[in-house]
């Protein structure tokens, strides 16, 4: 009798393990290697002098700074398993904290997801947020936006033998099912093309990339930049259909109505841009996948 | 509170889809719970086995690995299906194993003399099941039956991250992220919502415990 409860029991133990192990062996992490010789770094001003009482004086006087960033996006915002941060707009935050006087190692990354930016803003738990933030009308409402640092553009991803998907347009004739981040503004936006029983959502894209992995979906949609660090991942499983059908301005969101540091953001960004470190940073990131390298785009008068 | 009233369609439509997993992991669980329950009392040895394996899987497995297996491990074993059976189908095991324990419980109040008049009268183990025990079991367990179901209705929230568009809580997320509304009338909205289905649905069970409770 005790021997057969044992065996029970064992039997049990062993099937649960079993469906823990199939529900955390998938998923994947393929990070760009940090050689640290030719890393980029972005250059600090000494002793910066500002207007005082602007935000600029008051970060640039305590000598540290509260960036809001994603910590899981490839390419543009990445928290590597040894703790550091790299990608694009990582860069971007480090170049405008290195105008302000502020080394790398003095900024504090929190990690602000989609759903939290306009919140921690407001909140003032973050200084600013850099964090392939798209601006939009509604959003402007609530924080203000420097930039744009850089142009993306919604595309899809499908899988390296898909002939049929050849851009959103094709999505409805193939009956296709499409994946993206739920909130996100791809997934507004896709609903234009699918049915909305075709549109499957999950809380990040790492999942909908594993969806289409198995087959559960023909493609998953969002910016150009977030596709572009799965396709990276995928070890040439997906592909980019480079047909992007939106127009998603990133821009650096700071506090409602601070033009100032706006205004010295956007010169920042101009200064970058003329002498090459706004290149470099993408070089040093994005650039490693990506074929080619953005220019700045035109920037937004402050307000 | 703005954003409740103008975004009332987006709402409606989130409380019907929470509505419609609710009601089908609702009506799955209740009859797997009542199988496994009838396999936990059954005179076969084999069929314990199962019962008590599967309550025990699906008891102790938090309803995330349980939802991310049916939505992530099924697909790689060359199962495909939409998430909505997917999300369904996980919330239903899940919540059955609690159903067969609240059932079980029942099973064990009902005096054992009624077992035994059952089979005196030369019923068998199927017929005083189903005809004398299982009746007098579920009436005196409706409470727990209950907590377990307004359990599951919560639990539903979750299901919606694993690929089921629309439900209450994916709606919220939806406005707070997509269309930067803020979070607390947002979430008010939401919390409303579950309670306008979870309130109902605790009167109603007083009621049945009231109609239906055996006197011992």
């Amino acid at each position: 009798m005790r021997s057969s409860r044992r065996t029970r029991v064992t039997a049990v133990l062993a099937a649960t393990l079993g469906l823990v192990l199939t529900a955390c062996g998938s998923g994947s992490t393929n990070q760009l290697g940090d050689s640290g010789k030719d890393r980029f770094q972005a250059p600090v001003a000494e002793n910066p002098s500002f207007e005082p009482g602007t935000t600029m004086a008051k970060l640039s006087k305590q000598g540290t700074i509260t960036v809001g960033t994603k910590f899981d996006q490839p390419l543009f915002g990445l928290k590597g398993l040894d703790g550091t941060m790299q990608g694009f707009d990582v860069e971007i935050a480090r170049i405008i904290a290195g105008r302000l006087g502020i080394p790398a190692d003095k900024i504090n990354w929190v990690k602000t997801p989609s759903k939290s930016r306009e919140g921690y803003i407001e909140q003032g738990r973050v200084d600013m947020v850099v964090a392939t933030y798209t601006i939009n009308d509604k959003r402007a409402q609530r924080v203000s936006f420097a930039g744009p640092y850089y142009q993306a553009g919604q595309d899809l991803m499908v899988k390296a033998d898909n002939t049929e998907i050849t851009g959103p347009k094709s999505l409805r004739e193939a009956g296709a099912k499409v994946c993206s981040a739920r909130g996100s503004t791809p997934s507004e936006e896709i609903k234009k093309y699918i049915d909305p029983d075709n549109l499957v959502l999950f809380d990040v894209y790492s999942k909908c990339a594993d969806a289409l992995r198995t087959g559960q979906v023909d493609a998953v949609t969002t910016d150009n930049v977030i596709l572009l660090g799965l396709v990276n991942e995928s070890g040439g499983a997906f592909k980019l259909v480079r047909k992007p059908f939106t127009e998603e301005p990133y821009g650096v969101g700071i506090t409602k109505g601070d033009v100032a540091f706006c205004e010295f953001i956007n010169k920042t960004l101009t200064e970058a841009a003329q002498n090459g470190t706004y290149r470099k940073a993408w070089e040093a990131t994005a650039g490693k996948v990506s074929e080619d390298t953005p220019q700045l785009p035109e920037l937004n008068t402050c307000s | 509170m703005r954003v409740i009233t103008d975004n009332l369609p987006l709402y409606l439509n989130g409380l019907a889809t929470t509505l419609r997993i609710c009601l089908y992991s609702g009506l799955l669980a209740l009859v797997l719970g009542t199988i496994m329950a009838a396999f936990r009392v059954s005179p076969l040895a084999p069929l314990r086995a199962v019962g008590t394996s599967w309550v025990n899987v699906f008891r102790n497995c938090p309803l995330l690995v349980v939802l991310f297996f049916m939505a992530f491990g099924l697909p790689e074993l060359g199962i495909n299906g939409s998430y909505f059976v997917f999300g369904t189908l996980g919330l239903a095991l899940y919540t059955s194993a609690f159903v067969c324990e609240a059932i079980r419980s029942g099973i064990n109040a009902v005096p054992p003399g009624q077992a035994e008049a059952a089979r005196a009268i030369g019923l068998g183990f199927g017929q005083s099941l189903s005809l004398i025990v299982l009746p007098q079991a579920v009436r005196s367990v409706i409470p727990p039956l209950g907590s377990v179901l307004i359990a599951m209705i919560k639990n539903s929230a979750i299901a919606g991250a694993f690929g089921i568009g629309g439900d209450l809580f994916s709606v919220g997320e939806n406005l707070t992220s997509a269309q930067g509304e803020a979070a607390l009338p947002v979430l008010t909205g939401v919390v409303l919502g579950y309670l306008i289905i979870t309130i109902p649905a605790g009167l109603l069970l007083g009621i049945l415990e009231r109609k239906v409770a055996v006197a011992r």
